[in-house]
């Protein structure tokens, strides 16, 4: 029963790649993906009651593992997941109709977003950081087609780029697995790269060869999950692909990069104190949150707006670790989930609008508001949760990270950092509002007719900004996981 | 095998590692590069070898012929394919850095890979662990040619460069990642080429050349 739960997220979307394979992209099997999905968020839901109550499961002979942060984190891609299949057939429905797209690039879009969700569910519940590594690194390979899917030289470029950055960041990161097991063969009980016992045997470490296996650990998975220094790939491939694998990208592969990161710091906190990798993600999240806020301000393309986001939000999560502590994990935590939410809404959003306004230029969107209401609103409220106002989750979580950290003994970075968030919050309010308000252009060039949002897209961005303004008012069931999880990144279980 | 054979064998492999990592740094020639680049996976192999004889483990000699497989043959042939393509353009005309800056950096990268590698050694001395600062040059003298070159497949050498590095740092460091592991690198590295290879060949079809100066277009300015 133990297996069959740790095996559901992965093998659900793998049986969804092979039917895509089989049957096509189709009106019969537009669901799948979906379905999919959904069944993920509930085999995660599962897990998470499961873990909750019986501690830690392990599957495989030990090559599967779940605890509170697993089951987290799964509930994270299930979420997400589920948003962005759920908006898919209405995406590739429009490209088709405009001819950007085929039955057959949407079969192979279909099959390799699917396996793209299956690496992730195997990076999250990897024993071992070896395969953690080698899931991470899947992620990349899928993907790399989804971000080049339109061919355009744009688009190539930006697959080009995705692949060189994210394979050089996370072949640092081979290196730094390489020392650890180093350190690992020579520590009492040759614990190996097996994560529980790396951190159960983390004291006999040697911390001279663990600095710097530490060191490029964090730094090559922090590639991957969009901070400095190598976050160049991160706009261009944010901003050419697919408003659904936008979502996902954004939502929760940065994620799932950082989870990396904080399993990782459990045992660089045992073997060097938490002096050390603190230092370091206090860095990248400075430099990362610094660049997020000079390239936001003179900022004219949309979705690289919203990229750029990301990068803030992920080095707001950096920031979080950084300070370490219950409350602090418990935060960055639930800003994942929140920032998981509402990105993954204003990218479908943005995907629609650049389906019908076609431009992403910001200046060139005039008056959204009054011919795309629904869009329009979607885009104005998931901004507001993005730069954390209240009902929204972020909201909470921020809080959360700002409190912990001037706790912490952290106050002037905290106070340096809320003050870049202010600036980035003013810089984001004020391309939106350009882009909902005032009035169309006339005349010849001017935007084409609007044409009538699909039910199931609306339908879909709704309920993800509900989701999110719901998560902030009360974590509900979820505040039980969140903290059993921050233990676990705090070492006490 | 004796000690001194052993040592010898591994010295000689690793020399071989660190003069094909310059020769790459130093010729300009796409198709000289590739040659160069199979004679350094050809010498990976040997020093696999080596340490599988030396241990007298069967698995990793199966291992070391995994290895000469992919990185002296299967890798150098895709490199060339993709090259076929390539016209009259063979040589990496424009590189950020001059060849004599190149091999000055390179002389300073070894040094700070001996600097840097002085707790490795330092937690278990012996002839493999040694050889380390080899492994860690390579690696830098990848990351050197993957930032400051602009072609395309100079770019995808600097890559292969650097992955030929870690991949010697991991097996002097310990013969025991496990095979599952090493199976998943190896595979991954063929797909990240194959990626490349083909996102190469869109590239020429989309842009008439594959120069990686052309890619200059998404930036915020």
């Amino acid at each position: 029963m133990t297996t069959l739960l740790l095996l559901a997220p992965i093998a659900a979307p793998l049986l969804g790649a092979l039917l895509y394979l089989g049957a096509r992209w189709r009106p019969a099997t537009r669901w799948a993906s979906a379905t999919g999905a959904a069944l993920m968020l509930g085999a995660a839901s599962t897990l998470a009651v499961d873990v909750a109550t019986a501690g830690p499961r392990t599957a495989l002979g030990g090559l599967l593992r779940a605890d509170a942060l697993t089951a987290f984190m799964l509930v994270v891609i299930g979420a997400v997941g589920l948003l962005a299949t759920a908006a898919t057939p209405a995406y590739l429905r429009a490209e088709i109709d405009a001819g950007r797209a085929n039955p057959r690039t949407a079969t192979r879009h279909s099959v390799l977003v699917q396996l793209f969700l299956a690496a992730m569910a195997l990076a999250v519940l990897a024993a071992n950081l070896g395969v953690l590594w080698v899931a991470v690194e899947a992620t990349t390979i899928v993907t790399a087609f989804l971000v080049g899917q339109r061919r355009t030289r744009h688009a190539v470029e930006a697959a080009w780029k995705y692949v060189v950055i994210c394979s050089t960041g996370i072949a640092l990161a081979l290196l730094g697995t390489f020392l650890l097991n180093y350190a690992a063969q020579h520590a009492p009980g040759t614990p190996g790269l097996d994560l529980a016992a790396l951190t159960q045997h983390a004291a006999g470490l040697d911390p001279g060869v663990t600095r710097i296996a530490i060191a490029l650990l964090i730094i090559g998975f922090g590639t991957k999950a969009g901070l400095a220094p190598l976050h160049a790939w991160l706009p261009d491939a944010h901003s050419q692909a697919p408003a659904p694998v936008s979502a996902l990208m954004s939502g929760v592969l940065l994620a799932v990069a950082f989870y990396a990161v904080l399993r990782v710091k459990v045992i660089a906190d045992v073997v060097l104190g938490t002096g050390f990798a603190r230092a370091l993600l206090l860095v990248m999240a400075l430099v990362s949150v610094l660049l997020a806020a000079s390239l936001l301000l003179a900022q004219r393309d949309y979705k690289r707006m919203l990229a750029y986001s990301s990068i803030e939000h992920l080095a707001l999560v950096a920031f979080g670790a950084a300070v370490g502590g219950p409350l602090a994990y418990a935060a960055i935590l639930l800003h994942i989930l929140g920032h998981g939410l509402v990105k993954g809404v204003l990218f479908l959003a943005a995907g629609r609008i650049l389906q019908t306004e076609a431009t992403s230029r910001i200046d060139a969107v005039r008056g959204l508001a009054a011919r795309q209401p629904l869009i329009a609103g979607c885009l104005g409220l998931g901004v507001l949760a993005l730069i954390g106002l209240p009902p929204f989750s972020a909201f909470a979580s921020e809080l959360g990270i700002a409190r912990t950290g001037f706790a912490g003994g952290l106050g002037w970075a905290t106070a340096a950092v809320l003050a870049v968030v202010v600036v980035i919050a003013a810089a984001l309010l004020g391309h939106t509002s350009r882009m909902l308000l005032g009035t169309a252009r006339e005349g010849p060039g001017a935007a084409p007719a609007p044409r009538p949002i699909p039910a199931t897209l609306g339908l879909t961005l709704v309920t993800g900004l509900i989701a999110s303004a719901a998560l902030g008012l009360t974590a509900g069931p979820l505040a039980t996981l969140l903290h059993l999880a921050a233990d676990t990144l705090t070492g006490m279980s | 095998m004796s000690d001194t054979v052993f040592v010898q064998l591994l010295d000689l492999a690793c020399g071989a590692l660190l003069l094909t990592a310059v020769l790459i740094l130093w010729r300009r020639e796409l198709t000289v590069i590739i040659r160069v680049f199979a004679i350094q996976g050809l010498a990976l192999a040997v020093l696999v070898a080596v340490l599988a004889a030396h241990e007298r483990s069967a698995e990793l000699g199966a291992v070391a012929a995994g290895i000469a497989v992919l990185r002296a043959g299967a890798l150098p042939y895709l490199l060339r394919r993709a090259l076929a393509g390539h016209g009259e353009v063979r040589r990496e005309t424009r590189p950020l850095v001059n060849v004599a800056s190149s091999l000055l950096a390179a002389a300073i990268l070894t040094m700070l890979a001996y600097a840097v590698s002085q707790p490795l050694i330092a937690l278990a001395p012996s002839p493999a662990t040694q050889a380390i600062p080899v492994g860690l040059t390579v690696a830098l003298i990848g990351f050197f040619v993957l930032v400051t070159r602009r072609r395309a497949l100079s770019q995808l050498v600097g890559f292969l460069l650097m992955d030929n590095g870690i991949t010697t740092v991991g097996f002097l460091t310990t013969a025991g990642t496990g095979l599952a592991v090493e199976l998943g690198v190896s595979l991954d590295v063929l797909l990240v080429v194959l990626v490349l290879q083909i996102l190469t060949t869109r590239m020429r079809e989309t842009f008439g050349d594959a120069d990686l100066d052309e890619l200059r277009e998404l930036r915020d300015s």
